[in-house]
């Protein structure tokens, strides 16, 4: 059976009586400070609220009790409804979290591709279950969904920057790297693994200089590109309605040499029919209630 | 025969794809200047025609998306690009913006300008740090070249976009829990109606389109109506980024027409890994009923995969071979959905939970044959009567996989456990076999 660790009621905030403690003075301004820029991000302040958060987190390393009054403060809510949202998310933590975070993906398919040999052998190893942190305080472990990078399985995630077809081995030497103080460097992401207070910083919107690092694309996003590329195919050429540059708006001037479905011709709807409305389209109906989309939009 | 049709991926092999100028070097931002000399309605009106439907998993009409939003009333109207992408199997818009977020950022200027919005939103899912430092940094470049901010190219329109890290939930991705979210508040859904058209984020009239929906909206302004509907079916017009994972020989992104088949993906992508065979893959995600081999020749369109008993939803082809445990396999989409239910409406939240104890206890040999009608039951029970999408779509899994393989669930009660070996399913087990 999978270790999962100890399992605490998930829906219970618990914050210790030291995360109480008021900010040193000049933390608490710089916060503000921090705080006042997310605020004037949105129409609305209420909206700064996942990104103090994460600035919560830049600080104390985890959303603290004096955190969350701050917030509150700030943004003119009670305590009660920051800690209502902080609790909902799982980025959020509610004890001192390691200086990295290693999300070892283990929904089904990087479980199937060897994400679950990956999860016990590093378990093991360090010990730990999902979102326990080693005594050094250097790695907190967690069992990850999804993470949009499929192609790439099995993905492990560090302070969520991307390591790209893991096995125990590769993953095993990221962890004893981290814990030993070396750099890391993701497969596509930065120059190196940055730590989890410097990570819920950039998670607060504030850039730290590292976007231009890395590459564009992994190995993988690249295959159907460079299938095209090799087979000479292309979009249809952009032409006749158009009278911009071919080239227009990155879309590649294809010499049409592709046969790309069928041709249609486009419809001529005219603008909503005063009738319509949002998820009654006809053409929307053969939708089984069963979507991960809609039940109309 | 189908081929490939790089549009929106075509230039992610430069070496600095995601910059500003790499874009314009392609013909970026043409679009833009384009689209600033147009009307507002000539712009809904060639989204309409184009035949454009949204790429975020539901199919719904861009362009009649945008056209429901009611008469501007002085008041502001927003455009928040969903970027939550959680959906298991899902992966396109990230790399897309990881590799070329100006398209996408094009395209939100472009949807602003037709929708009458001066600012909008990009809600990127939390766990992405590095597609969000890009994002950031293409929101700054653009702004410096004019692109963004106030009167734009000379047109008189302004506007303002806000890169909006999340923090973790699936939910988010659903669009009214997402505005719930981008509020401030937990991610949970909203009832519709009113729809977001009407009231959306801060209760104004909103538009909610996937990141690859609006990232296509500048080749259709570029290249018209009839060059987007001239690839693709009669009714799922233009391109799509079809994300093949799994026991593929390449893994990949293949951008192509919609209406393409999975055998033909399977073919440029070599095929089922060496020595293997296809056994059962989700056409769009794990929401999506499972199909199997049976289904290779599918044209994957909106229409063609529900004829065939399942969803096009977000072309994540998550592909199988015979070495997987199906039984395993829902197990743990089902340990997803227990995860990440919002526990807002009954049927879902206390429905996940049981199907995941009795999922659990049958892939362990522990459960009885009652059980699989217990879950059937439930999944009954679920099914069109959950508050959102989440709980219709965890029963997919379930219920086309008894379909399917109801053998193989008996296969475990007979035996005791399951009769699988995990290790011969992993990747590291092929390249034991490659290396030996
Ligand atoms: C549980 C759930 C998760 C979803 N996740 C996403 C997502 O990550 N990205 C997305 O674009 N749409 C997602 N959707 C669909 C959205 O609700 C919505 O239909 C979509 O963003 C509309 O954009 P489109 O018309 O451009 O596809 C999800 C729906 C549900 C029910
Ligand atoms: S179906 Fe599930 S995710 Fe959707 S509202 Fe109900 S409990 Fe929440």
């Amino acid at each position: 059976m999978e270790n999962y660790g100890e399992q605490t009621a998930s829906g219970y905030f618990r914050v210790a009586q030291e995360s109480k403690e008021p900010y040193a003075p000049e933390v608490e301004a710089q916060f503000q400070a921090d705080a006042e820029q997310i605020i004037a991000r949105y129409p609305q302040k209420r909206s700064a609220l996942l990104p103090m958060l994460h600035l919560v987190q830049s600080v104390d390393g985890y959303v603290t009790g004096r955190g969350i009054a701050l917030c509150a403060e700030l943004l003119e809510l009670t305590e009660a409804e920051v800690s209502g949202v902080a609790t909902f998310y799982t980025q959020y933590k509610r004890h001192p979290n390691g200086d990295y975070t290693v999300g070892v993906c283990t929904n089904t398919l990087c479980a199937v591709m060897g994400g679950d040999k990956i999860w016990d052998t590093v378990s093991e190893r360090l010990g730990i279950g999902h979102d326990e942190t080693t005594e050094d305080g250097k790695i907190t472990l967690e069992r990850v969904e999804c993470n949009a990078a499929c192609d790439f399985a099995p993905v492990v995630m560090a302070n969520w920057e991307f390591f790209d077809n893991q096995t125990p081995e590769s993953t095993l030497q990221m962890v004893e790297d981290l814990r030993a103080g070396k750099d890391v460097r993701p497969t596509r992401g930065p120059d190196k693994v940055a730590t989890f207070k410097e990570t819920s910083r950039v998670l607060a919107g504030f850039l730290d200089g590292h976007a231009d690092e890395g590459v564009g694309a992994g190995p993988a996003s690249l295959e159907g590109l460079k299938l095209a590329k090799e087979r000479g195919w292309t979009a249809p050429a952009m032409g006749g309605t158009s009278d911009v540059q071919p080239e227009g708006s990155g879309a590649p001037a294809g010499a049409g040499a592709g046969q790309p479905g069928e041709e249609h011709s486009s419809t001529d709807t005219p603008a909503n029919a005063p009738g319509e409305k949002p998820g009654t389209d006809a053409s929307d109906s053969t939708q089984q209630p069963a979507t991960p989309g809609e039940k109309g939009n | 025969m189908t081929t490939l049709t790089p549009i929106l991926s075509a230039t992610w092999d430069d070496p600095r794809s995601w910059t500003l100028e790499t874009y314009e070097r392609a013909g970026g931002y043409a679009a833009l200047k384009k689209a600033l000399g147009m009307s507002k309605e000539d712009l809904v009106q060639l989204t309409k025609d184009s035949g454009l439907r949204g790429r975020g998993g539901a199919g719904f009409p861009t362009g009649m998306k945008w056209g429901f939003l009611p008469p501007p009333d002085g008041g502001p109207r927003y455009l928040v690009v969903n970027a939550d992408e959680s959906e298991p199997g899902t992966c396109k818009d990230i790399p897309l913006m990881m590799a070329n977020p100006q398209v996408l950022i094009e395209g939100v200027a472009i949807t602003s300008f037709a929708i009458g919005c001066d600012h909008a939103f990009i809600y990127l899912r939390g766990e992405v740090v590095h597609v969000y430092r890009r994002l950031l940094r293409a929101v700054e470049e653009a702004y410096a070249a004019g692109h963004l901010g106030k009167d734009i190219h000379g047109s008189g329109f302004n506007l303002d976009v806000t890169v909006h890290a999340g923090a973790g939930a699936y939910i988010c991705g659903e669009e009214t829990a997402l505005l719930d979210s981008l509020e401030g508040r937990r991610g949970q859904p909203r009832l519709k109606p009113p729809f977001p058209a009407v009231a959306g984020l801060y209760a104004r009239p909103t538009v909610v389109n996937n990141v690859e929906s609006i990232a296509s909206v500048p080749s259709i302004v570029s290249g018209g109506a009839d060059w987007f509907g001239g690839m693709g079916t009669e009714k799922s017009k233009g391109y799509g980024i079809f994300s093949l994972s799994g026991h593929v020989t390449r893994p990949g992104q293949y951008e192509a027409p919609l209406g393409i088949t999975l055998r033909e993906l399977l073919d440029m992508a070599g095929g089922i890994r060496n020595g293997h065979e296809l056994k059962f893959w989700t056409p769009g995600g794990s929401s999506t009923p499972l199909f199997t081999q049976e289904h290779l020749d599918v044209p994957l369109d909106f229409e063609s995969v529900g004829a065939a008993g399942s969803m096009l939803g977000t072309r994540a082809l998550q592909i199988f071979d015979e070495t997987t445990c199906v039984v395993r396999a829902v197990d743990r989409w089902t340990d997803f959905y227990k995860h990440e239910s919002c526990g807002k409406c009954t049927p879902c939240r206390e429905g996940t939970w049981w199907l995941k104890q009795i999922m659990g206890r049958l892939e362990h040999g522990q459960g009885t044959e009652e059980d699989l009608d217990k879950l059937l039951d439930i999944c009954d029970n679920v099914l069109g009567r959950a508050f959102c999408a989440l709980g219709d779509g965890a029963t997919s899994p379930i219920t086309s996989s008894i379909k399917y393989f109801r053998d193989e669930y008996v296969a475990h009660l007979t035996q005791g456990g399951c009769p699988f070996d995990r290790d011969a399913a992993t990747v590291f087990a092929t390249n034991q076999k490659v290396n030996a």
